[in-house]
């Protein structure tokens, strides 16, 4: 057994989730550096507090916290937070505002009247159409299933945590929207919008907190399954 | 008190050998509210630090559209010391946020986060010597905790002369009647200094040896530092990594 293994139950190896901090050593090497790491003199190191991962010949390092610092093509939940005569500022939860032109929404709006259609305060899905070097943001609804917001509930995860919440080919969030029944969308800054009766909003956020507490802890899929199965009965329809 | 601070045995006042730190625990993740924190008890020193951000940097003019600002602000509280302190800025401090900020501006990785801020809180809750160093470990602590991508960490230590001797990690009665008092905070990896400032003189010899303590006690801190780190998200588990759905696949399911 390697010093990175560790025996499971059923007696199989797997690689311990190694945590490293940022400066540690990853590789001085074979591999090549991914995301969360640097290179100095020739060797890997972790820039990053977060797990060393190794896929195909790159050493990454998925990050434990941090800010969400948008990509394009990120789908994201957005909230208005200011209005111009063509455009309106919205937060998407990072270190920068992103503006939304108006030629960017599904609507045709005259100039000046662009409180007709989103005010502050209000909630939408919007993708990041560009990001520049300077980390200039720009947010579109043109795409499809892009829209406002109307009822529901926001909640706020940390944005590293949003891989787990939706799981393997989208496996956790389907166990917690067909036992809920709640509408769910999850957006990359770590802004989750829910829907549905009120009960079952306030399982899915029990389970979706479980989630984002113990997102390193053991069988964590089991443990949201017996929770929702606890209190709530699985929907026919799914 | 000259000539009385280290007995026969080479022992000083609170029993340490010349080149012993005193306890030190650091923990990190302390504050619900902040990106990141740590506290950090250094003998009888103890300190919080949190870090915000990178956020959207304020006021507007001190933005920097190539890199991120790290701005530290290192504050005592009113009852940390004897006296009771009066609170707000003052010469010292506002010299000692500036030279941690520089120190912790060296190690992050400003590029990766133009236009904004990482906003740094140090607060001395209590003081015994040696809190510019302590707060500088506990902020590096809290950067790392908070995300926040960086070279490495950044221990810091300081080195003193008391009865003509070089001591590392003064305590408070040292400091009042010793002779020199040298911080220093250092990169580990590279051995690069961050920070250096001192009081006092020393001679060449004395300097050398200082810087000699000053290293070997970094490099302890640094192990520290990294143990409360990797405590904090200490797991048991082994599974997991398979569940997490790649990036392309993260569509907001409705």
């Amino acid at each position: 057994m390697k010093e990175s293994e560790v025996m499971y139950k059923d007696g199989a190896l797997k690689p311990v989730r190694e945590i490293v901090v940022p400066g540690e050593l990853l590789d001085s090497g074979k591999l090549k550096p991914g995301s969360g790491t640097y290179v100095s003199e020739g060797k890997i190191y972790a820039s990053q507090l977060g797990i060393k991962s190794t896929k195909s010949n790159y050493v990454n390092v998925i990050p434990l916290g941090g800010r969400y610092i948008p990509v394009t093509g990120d789908n994201v939940i957005g909230k208005v937070i200011d209005i111009g005569p063509s455009n309106w500022l919205i937060d998407i939860n990072s270190p920068y505002p992103a503006p939304l032109h108006v030629n960017e929404v599904p609507w045709r709006v005259e100039f000046g009247d662009t409180a007709r259609y989103l005010n502050v305060g209000d909630t939408i899905l919007a993708k990041v159409l560009m990001v520049d070097e300077t980390k200039r943001v720009q947010v579109t609804m043109k795409d499809q299933g892009l829209r406002k917001l109307q009822g529901g509930q926001i909640i706020d995860i940390s944005h590293s945590k949003v891989p787990r919440v939706i799981g393997k080919g989208g496996s956790m969030i389907q166990l917690i929207k067909s036992h809920t029944n709640c509408r769910i969308f999850v957006g990359q800054n770590g802004r989750i919008w829910l829907d549905g009766d009120i009960e079952s909003i306030v399982a899915a956020i029990r389970a979706i907190r479980m989630i984002d507490e113990g997102a390193q802890t053991l069988r964590l899929t089991e443990r949201v399954k017996e929770y929702l199965e606890s209190v709530t009965k699985p929907s026919q329809i799914g | 008190m000259e000539g009385k601070m280290i007995d026969e045995n080479g022992l000083r006042i609170d029993g340490r050998k010349a080149d012993e730190l005193r306890p030190i625990k650091i923990e990190a993740g302390v504050l619900k509210r902040a990106d990141g924190s740590a506290y950090v008890e250094w003998g009888k020193n103890k300190v919080l630090a949190a870090v915000y951000g990178p956020r959207e940097c304020h006021p507007r003019h001190l933005q920097d559209p190539s890199k991120a600002l790290v701005q530290c602000k290192y504050n005592m509280i009113a009852f940390s010391v004897s006296d009771r302190k009066r609170p707000g800025p003052d010469r010292r401090s506002v010299e000692i946020s500036k030279i941690i900020s520089e120190a912790l501006e060296y190690a992050v990785f400003t590029e990766y986060f133009p236009r904004t801020s990482v906003d740094v809180y140090i607060e001395i809750l209590q003081a015994n010597a040696g809190t510019r160093c302590a707060g500088l470990t506990a902020a590096s602590v809290a950067l790392a905790d908070a995300g926040i991508p960086m070279k490495d960490m950044i221990p810091s230590v300081a080195v003193g002369k008391i009865d003509g001797q070089v001591v590392l990690d003064l305590c408070k009665e040292e400091d009042n009647y010793g002779q020199a008092d040298l911080p220093i905070a250092v990169v580990p990896r590279t051995g690069e200094i961050l920070l250096m400032q001192m009081d006092g003189h020393m001679t060449m010899d004395e300097f050398n040896k200082a810087m000699e303590y000053g290293f070997g006690a970094c490099e302890k801190i640094y192990q520290l530092q990294k143990d409360a780190l990797k405590r904090r998200y200490a797991v048991e588990d082994v599974e997991g990594l398979e569940e997490d759905a790649p990036r392309e696949q993260q569509d907001m399911e409705g």
